[in-house]
């Protein structure tokens, strides 16, 4: 699994990229209760806005860690929006991408790298 | 979500209470204040319509206005009747620029001691953000008629709920006779406070003004019941937002009237008849022949919640209106706002559109409040 420094992670299978918000991030929005999944068949670039996740008091943005095509929208949170709080860097995944460039997977901090990272916030 | 940069930022008498019980703290209105405690905007908000919360708001501007006849001098800028308000009584209202639109809204009071004698002038409680305007806009209109000594040595909490009385009543058993909107100066919690039956919540509870000196002391023996838990900022937005409350610099400003941000009860009819406050011109105008817009409360039906700034299309997806503020109403489960739009759209059931994200949701007008007040009035 790597991460990026808005706390999005991404995990890969094959050229499918599967990804969502860290840990720390849920805990940072408090209680979610909506997301917003992006459209399968949208074409992302790494950086852009491609998911929304709201909690009671705001929404934000999700960007793209990485470039491709969607194939995927978790539906589940549709429903449950709440399993990006119980569970965000598994079954509260948001998209799963079918990626163009491999190379910017492996440019994205590991996990000691991202918890590096959380210790300067 | 960052750190705000508190060097500059002012701190209240609570401070270092918030950042001891582990709330996240925010720049609001200048100062550093938490918008929420480790449990959350969510549980926070259901906590204190079940239990009590207890809020900071000592962010809020708190004066004493006094003169000769304070009450009729405060009549030259605001609309409400405050020559007929009653010893021991508040009275919310909103300040006017010329033009009618609202400088900021506020509660003035007339608190009464326990022997009966009412306090010295009138007590006003404004809107942090605005303070420092309000009090010079009033200083320049009124000089000579009031002086303003600003009470900045004093803390403000809000206790709110359905237990919040009883809470409140344990310590201090002379505020059981109290009903909504009444206001006392009295010892209480081992210090002096003016507390008033109020808040900004729709839920019964007080608000109690303390001695700077005192608020930490005060706010520690209302948490130690266990009735009570620390609110943030977050929590108290979405409460006042569903109870269809206006937040200042959102659902009112500079350029919208009383009577366009459904506040016609604080123009009281004889100061409509008088004419004699600013802007009443165009109030009197719009009370007698309606307005271009109008606030309305709406419940998102489907999709995300529609936030300040959405914009509100009719079914042919005209648009015709304005998300003013909105968010997720943790009662209803789902999305709440308040929205300006023609009044031809406002009654309720009308069905509209609300635009978020580019896409159009089904929203209706609903009655306010959105979640039921629980006021203790005269029974």
């Amino acid at each position: 699994m790597r991460f990026t420094k808005d706390h999005e992670w991404v995990a890969l299978e094959g050229d499918v990229a599967t990804i969502g918000i860290t840990a720390f991030a849920a805990e940072q929005l408090g209680d979610v209760v909506f997301v917003e999944t992006p459209e399968v068949g949208k074409v992302v670039k790494a950086g852009d806005a491609f998911a929304v996740v709201e909690s009671v008091k705001a929404a934000s943005d999700v960007y793209a860690p990485i470039s491709g095509e969607v194939v995927e929208g978790n539906t589940i949170l549709g429903d449950a929006p709440e399993t990006v709080n119980a569970d965000p860097e598994n079954g509260g995944w948001f998209a799963r991408i079918k990626i163009s460039d491999p190379a910017q997977y492996d440019a994205l901090m590991d996990r000691p790298a991202y918890e590096a990272f959380l210790a300067t916030q | 979500m960052s750190a705000t940069d508190s060097a500059d930022l002012k701190t209240t008498p609570l401070t270092d209470a918030h950042i001891a019980l582990g709330a996240r703290m925010v720049e609001f209105a200048g100062y550093t204040m938490p918008v929420q405690y480790p449990d959350g905007v969510m549980k926070e908000h259901l906590w204190t319509r079940e239990h009590a919360g207890l809020f900071d708001v000592s962010h809020m501007g708190q004066a004493r206005l006094v003169g000769v006849s304070p009450l009729s001098a405060f009549e030259e800028v605001v609309p409400g009747d405050y020559i007929g308000l009653k010893p021991g009584k508040q009275k919310y209202s909103v300040l006017l620029n010329k033009k009618g639109g609202i400088v900021d809204d506020l509660m003035a009071g007339r608190p009464t001691a326990p022997d009966g004698s009412v306090t010295d002038g009138l007590f006003v409680v404004v809107n942090g953000a605005c303070k420092d305007n309000d009090f010079k806009v009033i200083d320049d209109e009124l000089a000579g008629q009031v002086t303003i000594h600003r009470l900045e040595d004093r803390a403000l909490m809000a206790i709110q709920g359905p237990e919040a009385a009883a809470v409140v009543q344990a310590h201090v058993p002379a505020t059981a006779d109290m009903v909504f909107m009444d206001i006392r100066s009295m010892p209480g919690f081992g210090t002096d406070i003016i507390i008033s039956r109020s808040g900004y919540t729709g839920e019964d509870g007080y608000e109690i003004s303390v001695p700077a000196a005192e608020a930490v002391r005060v706010w520690n023996l209302l948490l130690s019941d266990e009735r009570v838990k620390p609110i943030g900022l977050g929590a108290r937005d979405s409460l006042r937002l569903e109870a269809g409350l206006p937040l200042y610099g959102h659902d009112l400003d500079e350029t919208v009237s009383p009577v366009e941000a459904g506040l016609t009860f604080a123009v009281n009819k004889n100061r409509r008849e008088q004419r004699d406050f600013p802007g009443a011109g165009r109030i009197v105008k719009e009370l007698a022949e309606g307005v271009a817009r109008t606030k309305v409360c709406l419940r998102v039906l489907e999709g995300a919640p529609a936030r300040e700034g959405a914009e509100v299309a009719d079914l042919k997806g005209v648009v015709v209106g304005v998300v003013t503020s909105g968010g997720y109403s943790p009662v209803l489960k789902g999305g709440i706002a308040l929205a300006f739009v023609p009044p031809e759209l406002k009654a309720v059931g009308a069905q509209l559109k609300v635009l978020v994200r580019g896409k159009a949701q089904p929203a209706e007008v609903v009655a306010s409040p959105f979640v039921p007040h629980r006021y203790v009035r005269k029974g």
